[in-house]
């Protein structure tokens, strides 16, 4: 009933053309902008923007990257914590060691490195393809997490192999309240997903996503197997990179070489692959579902428990939350292996033929 | 699009959290303390007994009428020992019940990642025998308490113990020492001390990493079986430990020639490893005190009535009696702030801050707590929020740990530059100062 497209005639190639070309879909958008830029800062206590909100905007931005290589072009990575850490780290360095290192381009600098890394490594990509590709791309994981435990100029010297970053301001604004904080990665978030969502309508878009396809095809039609895939890494990586950046500066505040671990590669491969492959939505269903869920349940279960008059040890709470959150894994990718963004679009697809059936 | 998601899980944790931290009946007036446990993971074998330590010291609390009349509240979150799940417990559990009290990260990884939380929140950060080194330094670092030790008070003092075994300094010069350490901030923090050692000394030290979660020990012992080192000093922790003593039997390095650090040194990482007798830790603050007072006080009041955390089997074990100790540091900070701010009265974060900066626990008051045999009279100041740090060293007999030395002191000669030129550096760094000295009585 509200979602009918009856009357909404395109007259134009721009209006054809638009992101959303559905007029209560750019309802729906703005009022999510609204509720996340105006709404949740204002109402949500510290805790809902520093524990939940600011890790999911940055795993968000995370996934949206490792979606662009392995979602969009096919190309299987396992080296997104590496990307992630040469970000951070990047980002790091020049902050210690320029006086007066504006954050901002410091942030988009260590992007840049992360960039650099993620094309050296995607070299093999030329060559070898899925499976072995994913080897490939492990030994950029395994190289980083090499290179910040040994290398001690990376960590400044510091004798216990952590390092920290405080006093964070762009221009004389400070980022130091949860608020500011949020809003900061929002804004990155926001303008990336833009960028992003433009990117994959665009012709290398197409590109990436005709090598995902067949990659044989797309090179009989002219598509540049080199360019496509290599554009890929480094447009995946330079964002993997910026989100890592926030993720150890604006999240973390102080950090190891742990916490770019391979773990991460994996979480973040798996918020793929639960929000939907080759979607710029997928990316923020996954963060949210892989972020969110855990911390939901083990708040849940305690209160569950409660209800019927159980005491549940935290070790308890522990394991369960595991067997759940794994179960749900396996119940979603049954139901919809391409993930949730695309129950959200058939969801979508069937409410506009309603009431008919198709 | 995805507005009503986010709105729904937003709303339902919002609602849960407001549910969650409905004050329990709050008729009574009570002292918050939060607690970062971690009963899962790869390293739950240390984390079960030492947080049932904690609980359990806390129960005594309020059986014996608490902290002159105020009541012990506690509430445990799992971090598995993760850093991220260690933040998001510390984001939740600060303002739960009035505000947390003081947190107790019990993860060096932990406390590096809420140091400059707990500096912002104004919410004092206490890691008794662990943390960030640097943190001894109470004029860089106001709000963290690395009390009775650091892990650099670890590295010192196994080292004199290890002086102590080789039979004097001069008898270790040309001698091979291999440092076998959990590849993270926690076993890294053993380098500097022990090469400034190495250096005065004249030894050979040989580090070898070994990384998280620690099973995967064989190319470091293999390196050992080639090197073929005097003494191997294993800084390892949950799993690790066990895997290294299976590892040295295989190798065929003497057990006797192993020494380890307070991690490295309880029950669950010796008991059921056949040949880990002769085995040696060096342990800061408390060992095993299976015939303290304060243990037979648990047994009696605690689990003679069904009351107890864990298994009874637990109780005096390395770890367990660590829980204690720390949780009983987080309560006599407590008591000395009520001293200066009102008896009887719920502390705020920054008057138990205060209370943690003048820290005097006498040996009388020892006695007092029953605890006299395993712990050595602590204190702090503004300056220095470290106090001495006394260990003992211990060697298991295949049944039971055997104290095997004398009290050793962690020497300030050795400590003290590293400590000037490592905060130094941090201050640069941070382009900040210490703090002026009227500072000391906020």
């Amino acid at each position: 009933m509200l979602y009918r497209e009856n009357g909404q005639i395109k007259t134009s190639y721009r209006a054809d053309q638009q992101i959303l070309p559905i007029e209560q879909d750019r309802h729906a958008m703005l009022a999510l902008l609204v509720t996340a830029s105006v709404l949740i800062p204002s109402l949500a206590s510290d805790y809902v923007l520093r524990a939940i909100g600011i890790p999911f905007l940055i795993m968000s931005l995370a996934a949206l990257g490792v979606n662009i290589l392995v979602g969009y072009c096919g190309q299987i990575s396992l080296g997104s914590g590496a990307f992630m850490a040469i970000g951070a780290y990047g980002a790091f360095n020049l902050m210690a060691r320029i006086p007066d290192m504006p954050l901002i381009p410091a942030l988009l600098l260590g992007g840049f490195f992360a960039m650099i890394y993620g094309i050296g490594f995607g070299l093999p990509s030329l060559r070898v393809k899925g499976l072995y590709l994913a080897v490939a791309t492990l030994a950029a994981q395994f190289f980083s997490d090499w290179l910040f435990l040994r290398v001690k100029w990376l960590t400044n010297h510091s004798s216990s192999g952590s390092v920290s970053v405080g006093n964070l301001h762009v221009g004389s604004l400070p980022i130091e309240t949860p608020i500011q904080k949020y809003l900061f990665c929002l804004a990155f978030v926001i303008f990336f997903a833009l960028i992003a969502k433009n990117l994959v309508r665009s012709a290398v878009g197409r590109e990436w996503m005709a090598i995902r396809d067949m990659d044989v095809a797309a090179a009989v039609i002219g598509i540049r197997p080199t360019y496509a895939k290599l554009s890929a890494f480094a447009v995946s990586s330079f964002i993997i990179g910026i989100a890592g950046s926030l993720w150890a500066f604006v999240h973390l505040g102080a950090w190891e070489p742990a916490a770019f671990s391979v773990e991460i590669s994996f979480r973040l491969l798996f918020m793929v692959i639960i929000g939907g492959m080759g979607s710029i939505m997928g990316g923020f269903l996954g963060a949210a579902f892989i972020v969110l869920l855990p911390i939901f349940l083990s708040q849940a279960l305690p209160a569950v428990g409660g209800v019927f008059g159980f005491a549940i040890s935290t070790a308890t709470i522990a394991h369960i939350e595991t067997m759940i959150f794994g179960g749900l894994i396996v119940w979603f990718l049954i139901v919809e292996p391409h993930g949730l963004s695309k129950l959200w679009s058939l969801g979508k697809q069937r409410l506009r033929i309603w009431p008919f059936p198709h | 699009m995805m507005k009503r998601t986010i709105a729904t899980l937003s709303a339902a944790v919002a609602a849960l959290v407001s549910v969650a931290s409905s004050p329990a009946l709050a008729q009574e007036k009570q002292q918050f303390f939060p607690m970062l446990t971690f009963r899962t993971g790869p390293y739950a074998p240390s984390g079960t007994p030492w947080a049932n330590g904690f609980l359990d010291y806390y129960k005594l609390v309020n059986l014996n009428g608490g902290i002159n009349g105020v009541r012990v509240l506690w509430e445990e979150c799992e971090t598995g020992y993760a850093t991220d799940r260690g933040v998001e417990c510390y984001e939740r559990l600060k303002d739960k019940h009035g505000g947390a009290t003081v947190f107790q990260t019990m993860s060096t990884g932990i406390t590096f990642a809420l140091t400059e939380r707990g500096a912002a929140d104004r919410i004092p950060i206490l890691t008794p025998a662990y943390g960030v080194s640097e943190s001894a330094d109470g004029g860089a670092y106001k709000w963290s308490f690395p009390i009775g030790g650091t892990h650099w008070a670890s590295a010192d003092t196994q080292y004199q113990y290890l002086v102590q075994r080789a039979g004097g300094a001069d008898k270790l010069k040309g001698k091979k020492i291999t440092l076998l350490y959990h590849d993270s901030p926690f076993g890294k923090e053993a380098i500097p001390v022990l090469t400034a050692r190495a250096k005065a000394a004249g030894f050979d030290l040989l580090t070898l990493p070994v990384s998280h979660p620690g099973v995967d020990q064989k190319a470091a012992w293999l390196q050992i079986r080639q090197t073929r080192p005097d003494y191997v000093l294993l800084w390892g922790w949950g799993v690790m430990n066990s895997t290294a003593l299976k590892e040295a039997q295989s190798t065929g390095f003497a057990r006797n020639r192993m020494i380890g650090v307070w991690p490295s040194g309880s029950e669950s990482d010796v008991k059921g490893v056949a040949g880990a007798e002769g085995y040696s830790a060096v342990l800061l603050l408390p060992g095993p005190g299976a015939s303290s007072k304060i243990a037979q006080e648990v047994l009696e009041k605690l689990h003679a009535k069904g009351n107890g955390s864990g298994p009874k089997e637990e109780v005096g074990e390395a770890l367990y009696m660590r829980g204690m100790m720390n949780a009983m540091m987080s309560v006599e900070g407590v008591r000395r702030a009520q001293e200066k701010f009102g008896k009887g009265k719920v502390m705020t974060p920054s008057q138990a801050r205060w209370g943690y900066e003048n820290l005097d626990i006498s040996q009388k008051r020892l006695e007092e707590l029953g605890i006299a045999d395993i712990m050595r009279p602590l204190s702090t100041t503004c300056k220095d929020h470290m106090g001495p740090s006394s260990a003992r060293a211990y060697t298991w007999d295949g049944a039971k740990w055997n104290v095997s030395s004398d009290w050793l002191q962690a020497d300030q000669n050795i400590l003290g530059p590293l400590l000037k030129e490592s905060v130094d550096r941090h201050l640069a760094e941070k382009k900040q100062t210490r703090r002026a000295a009227d500072d000391c009585n906020s």
